[in-house]
């Protein structure tokens, strides 16, 4: 029997049974779109994240403070504080600027309107700048309002259309906690850095959030506390030298050795090789989640097939007894089953390709098809059709003709 | 036998089904000939192995021992592959129950062994010419596109004889080929058998039914798995004579 002869018998059988067909090709459709979107929703994520970690603009350096609780009778080490900035632009060369901020969170009211738990940023004059954020409207603080802890905030995006609607946001003056602060400036939209929503914080001078917001009593005897210290780097310059550089001062400041460091140095590249291996996590686990569902199509074709084997077992008498080999009969319910994947696995790549477009379009995540995520799942459907297609295939063959015959 | 062609000729073939000791013969040492372009029918009870026998003559299985010349070759030591090949090039069988596939249509159905003959590989023109020619000759030129179940039960066992003469047998095999049917479809298909026979097909038939069995020219009647005697009719089924057959 040629395979084209076993081809044109494989679709009269399927098209025969219309419904059970569809119903047995549901599993390889539903198996092969499962690859296709969960592939094109990570890579869609991968490729937002990238651009973002790119938008947080090169040659950065992030130190960020770990809370350590001293030992018995010690202070609590409030890991970084404010004059180690200050300490790390004088102290160490091929630093071009230095950055602070500290969190902080508190409600915040305008007229009427009462937020709750709206994050704050305390920051320096650079933050704009290393965060490669754009203001909208209005200014940032300076350095002179900074040290004079000016009360004035700079609004994320989100979170001035919040308080103001249509109305102007600017000179306006808002309840921060319990303190009045006057708005100077929106800043431009943002979108997610990682997994921080610039967009609903309130940005005030660092100096301020100090004095208002985290007040300390160590303050006095160990500095203002600190989250994060931003150092940009010249470009020229070799970053692991700077790195080395500022680890060794930080320590010598705290009294400290590198091994008990209450800090951290991570670069952007650092960032992007976590982001890279949570997200290629992320990826593989969709994958293999979207293969179980092409083996559990495999299985349901394999439960078909042995029906239709069973059914059929005087179809395939009537075949022998007129000439078909083992090998013919094989190769006409192998065919069948392949067909049925086949089928399944392109009606699958439509519905994948179609379904990850309409989801990209109706959800805020973004969808990028891969090429090779519909080879993969088409290629794993077509697999798991011949497999799961072998046994059933090879019992018809197995079939005595007399018995077959006589099955009613 | 005078010198004609042998179609069949089978030498104290046996057949035991089952293992070590709780085997039964089917078949205990069968030895006839049949000759080209005979009529033959094998009667015998239910028990008498006349449908293993039939099942040996057919290819569909092999004899525990003894020889099978089928047209001159031993196809008693071949093996499912080589068995599906004689089937295919030189038998036709003939159904009780016609055995066609459902849902295809009277002309896929009769080009159906065409499909599994792989060392002449026909195009479907000159196949579907050839069936439609056979479906004509059985009287059902108007029906080739008709499913079995659009047909009588007598058209789907023409259907069937057009089907078995498609590979151009040397040997056509009936299993009770009138036993589904009522008695005028059977006189039908009975006639159409002495048409084939008096064009030179090798027919031989497994019956039950002494009426039936006295339409061919000799009755080969097996018991408990030997054969019994043999009969040969006569030209008006009027005269039949006897004669005891020896058993090996």
């Amino acid at each position: 029997m040629k395979l084209s002869e076993a081809a044109s018998i494989a679709w009269e059988a399927i098209l025969k049974n219309k419904v059970r067909s569809f119903l047995t090709m549901l599993g390889i459709i539903i198996g092969v779109a499962a690859v296709i979107i969960m592939v094109a929703i990570s890579a869609g994520t991968e490729a937002t994240i990238q651009e973002q970690i790119t938008s947080l603009g090169s040659n950065l350096v992030f130190i960020q403070g770990s809370m350590k609780r001293g030992g018995p009778g010690q202070a609590p080490s409030g890991g970084l504080v404010f004059d180690d900035a200050a300490a790390i632009e004088e102290g160490v060369s091929g630093v071009t600027s230095v950055v602070v901020e500290q969190n902080s969170s508190s409600n915040i009211k305008y007229s009427d309107l009462t937020l709750a738990d709206i994050s704050i940023l305390g920051t320096t004059s650079g933050f704009p700048s290393v965060r490669d954020m754009e203001i909208a409207d209005g200014r940032y603080f300076t350095d002179k309002e900074i040290d004079r802890k000016q009360k004035m905030v700079v609004l994320g995006a989100a979170l001035a259309t919040e308080l103001f609607g249509e109305e102007d946001p600017i000179n306006q003056i808002i309840t921060v906690g319990t303190t009045k602060m006057t708005v100077i400036g929106v800043m431009a939209e943002k979108g997610l850095v990682g997994t921080t929503n610039y967009d609903s914080y309130i940005f005030m001078p660092i100096t301020v959030v100090f004095q208002k917001f985290t007040p300390s009593q160590f303050a006095r005897f160990l500095g203002d506390s600190i989250r994060m210290i931003y150092v940009e780097v010249d470009p020229d310059e070799n970053i692991e030298d700077i790195i080395t550089q500022t680890r060794l001062l930080l320590v010598k400041r705290h009294d400290l050795t590198l091994d008990t460091a209450d800090f951290t140095v991570t670069t952007q590249q650092d960032i992007i090789s976590t982001q890279e291996s949570t997200t290629s996590a992320f990826r593989s686990l969709l994958a293999w989640v979207a293969g179980v569902s092409l083996i559990v199509g495999g299985i349901g074709i394999m439960n078909i097939m042995l029906v239709s084997v069973t059914e059929r077992t005087r179809e395939i008498g009537i075949r022998q007894s007129v000439g078909a080999t083992p090998d013919d009969i094989r190769l006409q319910f192998l065919t069948e089953a392949l067909m049925l994947s086949v089928v399944g696995g392109l009606i699958g790549i439509g519905v994948g390709i179609g379904g990850a477009y309409i989801f990209g379009s109706l959800s805020d995540m973004r969808t990028v098809v891969q090429l090779g995520s519909v080879a993969l799942a088409f290629g794993s459907a077509a697999i798991v059709g011949a497999f799961f297609g072998y046994y059933p295939a090879n019992q018809a063959a197995k079939l005595d003709p007399i018995e077959a015959l006589r099955y009613e | 036998m005078n010198a004609q062609r042998k179609i069949i000729e089978t030498v104290d073939i046996t057949k035991v089904y089952g293992m070590g000791d709780i085997s039964v013969a089917a078949l205990s040492g069968v030895s006839i000939t049949i000759a080209a372009g005979e009529f033959v029918a094998i009667m015998g009870q239910s028990g008498s192995g006349k449908s293993t026998l039939m099942h040996i003559l057919g290819c569909l299985s092999r004899p525990t021992s003894g020889q099978y010349f089928l047209d001159g070759e031993d196809v008693s030591q071949l093996n499912k592959v080589q068995l599906a090949g004689v089937r295919n090039h030189k038998i036709g069988f003939i159904f009780q129950s016609y055995n066609l596939l459902a849902r295809t249509s009277a002309l896929r159905n009769v080009t159906l062994p065409l499909l599994y003959d792989h060392s002449n590989p026909r195009k479907q023109e000159e196949a579907d010419a050839k069936a439609e020619k056979l479906l004509e000759m059985v009287g059902l030129s108007g029906r080739i596109h008709h499913q079995p179940h659009e047909l009588s039960g007598g058209q789907q066992q023409r259907v069937a004889i057009a089907r078995s003469l498609i590979n151009d047998p040397v040997l056509v095999i009936g299993d009770e080929p009138t036993g589904n049917l009522d008695s005028h479809s059977g006189e039908e298909i009975m006639n159409l058998l002495h048409t084939l026979h008096a064009q030179g097909t090798t027919i031989v038939m497994v019956t039950h039914d002494p009426k039936i069995a006295a339409h061919t020219q000799r009755t080969i009647s097996l018991l408990d798995g030997k054969v019994d005697f043999i009969t040969h009719n006569g030209h008006n089924n009027t005269q039949q004579k006897q004669v005891k057959h020896e058993t090996v």
